[in-house]
């Protein structure tokens, strides 16, 4: 039966660097011809649907500033994430850690923000910052710390934490941090315009978190590539054939890649309350700390890639909109995009170890 | 993986570039409206009007979200091809989404646009400023503009009625309610709902039990067993799916259909539905708008407008109590037995309305605590 | 007393849908796969369910189709982990989140349907006091999960079948060595899996709330995963387990419903927090783990490489 297939899937000597870089481009290609297919299925034209999705969302100034403003917090989070997946700790709960993130900004907004305050909008904006990544790494210590200690299963805990943190949230603005003057709504009152991030781009909501994110995939890039601490979170830490549960690499190498990841997705947290969003609501987040997984893997698992794979991401988001207002297609097609683009990718990431051989005849 | 540390800056370098570029690009026209399909009709004939609908949830919800598209199809129907609507639905209440979304069908053309939860109402704020000539209605918020209008349901009409049937048909005396998130609408439903019960019946009590999510079948039905387990015989929800009759149904008691007919999920145990009519504030608005006469301002419609309605009896509810809501109804009409009239003491024995005073609107927005009979402490 | 009777059968009831998952995730574990993939699974398999069972009206071929389409989201999984060697991890959750969209996808033209609710009960046994209402008042689905735990329990231990399976699940290189093909039984490992969960997905979304709604599965399959971990991989325990994490989500409602003042998003969290609390105890004992874990759970085997 095996030998109807005439292909075999051979080891490579050494991995392909060209597929290294193909792999993800490949992916994305045949995530659109997937997606044409999917749109004549759907009874409309896969031309324009393909444009909807790909070329509508750069149509002019406002439309790329919304592209790159959705990106960023899923470039924060992926760039945190791609640490803690080379040194093999499985951080599924981004997106608790970058919820706690925000709520700990916008409590820290809350306690500042009243009538008659002395604190200067700058010192408010930086001290929610640091609220917000102290937040996050908070939330991915107690991951690490039940790693740690008790051996617990990264993946699950964190993932738990996850539910945990959104809860944690809407019992905040049920509760603590409502507005007394919002009518009993369960959220924060609008935190006043000198607490918001500058804008990069006027007339935009485009705001310097965008910049500092750019700054931040750069500072990783030359952080990894050059301190022996990067140098070996980059490789991955241990031999790769360890034969460890888990395989996380050492102690070090998990606690600083939660650590790091978390601080990432509060950071991103922080910056959506100072940003588009302006106050704490029961939910914060349409699952970014979640597709910032497939963005990392998009990415290599590499601050660049990270950044680009963002921006992939980000246009699957937007195009996905569009698609609704423009063509009437189903909500649905975003994740269906995306969860396509993860497999492709996660198939033709086996041509980087692997090569397809032609069976010899036997 | 090995990308040369220069290969890496000059990529963000190129990317920051980028960037700048686009900052500095003029503003492009408008986006053409994707309305390219409207074909170039006989110059004589108007533009239609483009409407457009910002809908939380899938409008096959069977409850809210659905509500609000049978009010879209309603304008279809009665403008024709004088107006033109489009809808995007599962648009999260974060003004991160929903403002690019409102903003977006502002560009595209849409001169009148609906958002029907009240997450969107700063998103809708801030783009009614930058587009004036446009105009927004914003559902179930309180601020609004020289653009922007703000309009509601009165569902405690709704849940008021529901109550007399309830009261009527309990045999424990026991009512529960699912109920979605501690905010002054839901409360002021639960209580309407008992003051009608106990309008029929003095002894009734009603349980909540909060869900802490809109929509969640799962946990609705949760909720519902929990209650009938504790001798709950008649149920009502301030959720959007339909678990809660269901769960009725399958456990022989009765509950009641929210925003829409639930006949189909619990044929049996459905004793009568809230309907809610958006059409008719839709059909309104549009009208308005087409004749130029659109102003701002704050609509609460109700059982008076045809806003709402309790109906979808089940087949096999006695006359006298079908007629007794009819009563009931009329006289919530025309003023001569409102619901929020006092004397009514909340459950801790304070007096919330004092005797023969009718509670006007802005009491109502703000209602806090439970009336007697309904058990336990108002959540936050 | 009522009470605490309704309380069970709605643990029991709510525990259904994870005990079957649970089990078919026990399977795969042991055979040495980590499916992280479990959630999506099941939401595809709820849809397949709900399609099937409405257009056909027969909640059998509904819960057929749902194991089929567990079976095939599971085949997916097996050729990306088994034959093209690709990471576990990150596999598992590409199927999630496909999962998660496709489910979505097909499911938009099934919003706002029901089925008719089933009324559940054993004749005569469902009038014992108390114990009738408590333990014979289920979906007939819920007494085929606890058969299907007792033999999986009988397989594990006793046949000659579930020996090999853990011996794969131990040491592959070993088993591989003996001449075992190590790949096909993990794969047959991986298709049950499927199966199981897909039949959880269909009890969701055919008996549990007859109807679909996008995200129906609420991050059952997720808790079906700790539950596996929970049990440290022993039948018995993932029954105990199950019934556990249900009663755990009642909980928070009966709770409510008697009065405790707790803030309902606290009480929300219970089963999670419970599941971080357990698997934080279990995995203490790294020696205790070591000797409950199947020792190749997660690493993928590649015939002929080091």
């Amino acid at each position: 039966m095996r030998d109807l297939w005439p292909w075999k899937l051979e080891l490579r000597g050494t991995p392909s660097r060209a597929m290294t870089y193909l792999s993800p481009v490949l992916a994305i290609v045949m995530t659109m011809l997937l997606g044409a297919l999917l749109f004549i299925a759907l009874g409309k034209d896969p031309l324009a649907g393909l444009k909807v999705f790909l070329i509508d969302p750069f149509n002019g100034k406002r439309a790329i500033s919304e592209l790159l403003l959705k990106s960023v917090p899923l470039i924060l989070c992926a760039l945190g994430l791609a640490v803690c997946f080379r040194a093999n700790v499985w951080n599924i709960g981004a997106e608790g850690q970058f919820t706690v993130g925000a709520l700990f900004a916008g409590a820290t907004l809350v306690l500042i923000d009243v009538p008659g305050h002395a604190t200067p909008g700058s010192l408010g904006l930086v001290l929610m910052i640091i609220a917000g990544i102290l937040g996050g790494a908070f939330w991915a210590s107690i991951t690490a710390l039940l790693r740690d200690r008790f051996n617990a299963n990264e993946i699950l805990v964190s993932l738990m934490l996850t539910y945990v943190a959104q809860l944690l949230l809407m019992y905040a603005v049920n509760g603590p941090l409502k507005d007394p003057n919002g009518m009993n709504f369960p959220q924060s009152k609008v935190f006043s315009s000198e607490f918001m991030l500058p804008m990069l781009m006027s007339g935009t909501r485009l705001h310097i978190g965008f910049a500092v994110t750019l700054v931040l995939a750069a500072v990783m890039t030359v952080f990894m590539t050059r301190s022996l601490r990067g140098f070996s979170l980059f490789v991955g830490g241990t031999a790769p054939h360890a034969a460890r549960y888990a395989g996380f690499s050492s102690r070090s190498a998990l606690w600083v890649s939660l650590l790091i990841s978390g601080s990432f997705a509060g950071l991103a947290g922080a910056f959506e309350i100072a940003g588009p969003i302006g106050q704490l609501l029961p939910s914060v987040s349409p699952g970014y700390g979640f597709a910032a997984i497939i963005v990392a893997f998009i990415g290599r698992l590499h601050p660049v890639g990270a950044v680009l794979g963002g921006l992939v991401m980000s246009l699957l988001y937007l195009g996905g909109e569009l698609a609704q207002s423009r063509l009437g297609l189903p909500s649905a097609i975003t994740g269906v995009f995306q969860g396509m683009l993860l497999f492709l990718l996660l198939a033709s990431d086996t041509l980087i170890d692997y090569r397809l051989r032609r069976k010899a005849k036997v | 993986m090995r990308i040369s540390r220069r290969a890496s800056l000059a990529m963000l370098t190129a990317l920051a570039a980028a960037t700048l570029i686009g900052c500095g690009k003029k503003e492009e026209a408008a986006a053409p409206a994707a309305s390219a399909s409207a074909p170039a009709a006989a110059p004589a004939k108007a533009e239609p009007l483009k409407v457009a609908f910002v809908y939380i949830g899938p409008v096959g919800d069977a409850g809210w979200t659905f509500a609000h598209d049978k009010g879209r199809k309603a304008v279809e129907e009665k403008f024709g091809d004088k107006v033109k609507t489009t809808f995007v639905e599962n648009v999260p209440e974060s003004a991160a989404d929903a403002e690019r979304v409102i903003r977006q069908l502002a560009v595209d053309g849409n001169k009148l646009i609906f958002g029907t939860t009240f997450g969107y109402m700063e998103a809708m704020l801030k783009v009614a400023k930058e587009f004036p000539d446009v105009k927004f209605e914003h559902a179930t918020g309180f601020k609004t503009a020289d653009n922007l209008a703000q309009y509601d349901v009165r569902t405690y009409e709704g849940a008021y009625l529901a109550g007399v049937v309830a009261g009527k048909m309990s045999k424990s005396g026991k009512l529960g309610v699912v109920a979605s998130v501690p905010i002054p609408e839901v409360i002021r439903n639960i209580d309407s709902f008992t003051l009608g019960a106990r309008s029929v019946n003095p002894k009734a009590t009603t349980r909540v039990v909060w869900v802490n999510k809109w929509f969640d079948p799962g946990k609705e039905r949760e909720a519902a067993t929990t209650l009938i387990g504790q001798g709950v015989d008649v149920l009502m929800q301030n959720t959007d799916s339909a678990a809660v009759v269901q769960t009725a149904q399958e456990k022989g008691v009765y509950a009641f259909g929210w925003d829409s007919d639930m006949t189909s999920f619990g044929p049996k145990a459905h004793q009568a539905a809230s309907i809610i009519n958006w059409g008719v504030y839709y059909n309104k608005r549009v009208g308005e708008v087409l004749d130029g006469s659109w102003k701002t301002g704050s609509s609460w419609i109700g059982l008076k407008e045809d806003g709402i309605d309790l109906g979808a009896f089940n087949p096999d509810l006695p006359a006298d109590v079908k007629a007794l809501v009819a009563e009931r109804k009329k006289a919530i009409i025309d003023g001569s037995a409102p619901i929020w009239k006092g004397p009514i003491i909340d459950n801790t024995g304070k007096e919330a309305v004092a005797k023969d005073v009718v509670a006007d609107d802005a009491f109502l927005h703000g209602i806090k605590f439970y009336v007697q009979g309904v058990e336990g402490k108002v959540p936050g | 007393m009522e009470q605490f009777a309704s309380l069970i059968a709605a643990s029991i009831n709510a525990g259904t849908p994870l005990l079957l998952a649970a089990l078919g995730l026990l399977i795969n574990e042991r055979a040495g796969v980590l499916n992280l993939g479990a959630e999506g699974m099941m939401l595809v398999a709820a849809i397949a369910g709900f399609a099937v069972g409405y257009t056909t009206h027969s909640p059998m071929l509904g819960f057929l189709a749902g194991a089929l389409s567990g079976v095939l989201m599971a085949a997916l999984f097996s050729w990306l982990a088994l034959v093209l060697a690709t990471n576990q991890v990150a596999t598992g959750l590409a199927l999630s989140i496909f999962g998660a969209g496709l489910s979505a996808f097909i499911g938009q033209r099934f919003v706002g349907l029901a089925l008719p609710s089933q009324t559940l009960s054993i004749p005569v046994l469902k009038d014992i006091p108390f114990l009738g209402q408590a333990l014979f008042q289920q979906h007939w689905m819920s007494y085929l999960a606890l058969l299907l735990c007792a033999a999986i329990g009988w397989f594990i231990y006793r046949t000659r079948a579930g020996l090999i399976l853990r011996a794969v699940g131990e040491s592959p290189e070993s088993a591989h060595a003996l001449g075992y093909p190590v790949r096909l039984i993990r794969f047959a490992a991986l298709l049950f899996g499927g199966a199981c969960c897909g039949l959880a997905g269909a009890y969701l979304s055919l008996v549990y709330t007859p109807m679909w709604v996008e995200g129906l599965v609420s991050g059952r399959g997720w808790i079906a995963l700790a539950l596996t971990a929970f049990a440290t991989w022993r039948p018995a325990r993932v029954l105990l387990g199950a019934l556990l994490f249900g009663g755990v989500t009642i909980l928070q409602f009966y709770l409510q419903g008697i009065g405790v003042t707790l803030p309902s998003q606290i009480l929300s969290m219970l089963p999670y927090v419970a599941t971080i609390v357990v698997l934080a105890l279990i995995s203490r004992n790294p020696d205790w783990i070591r000797l409950n874990m199947p020792a190749s759970l997660g690493k993928p085997f590649k015939p002929g490489a080091s």
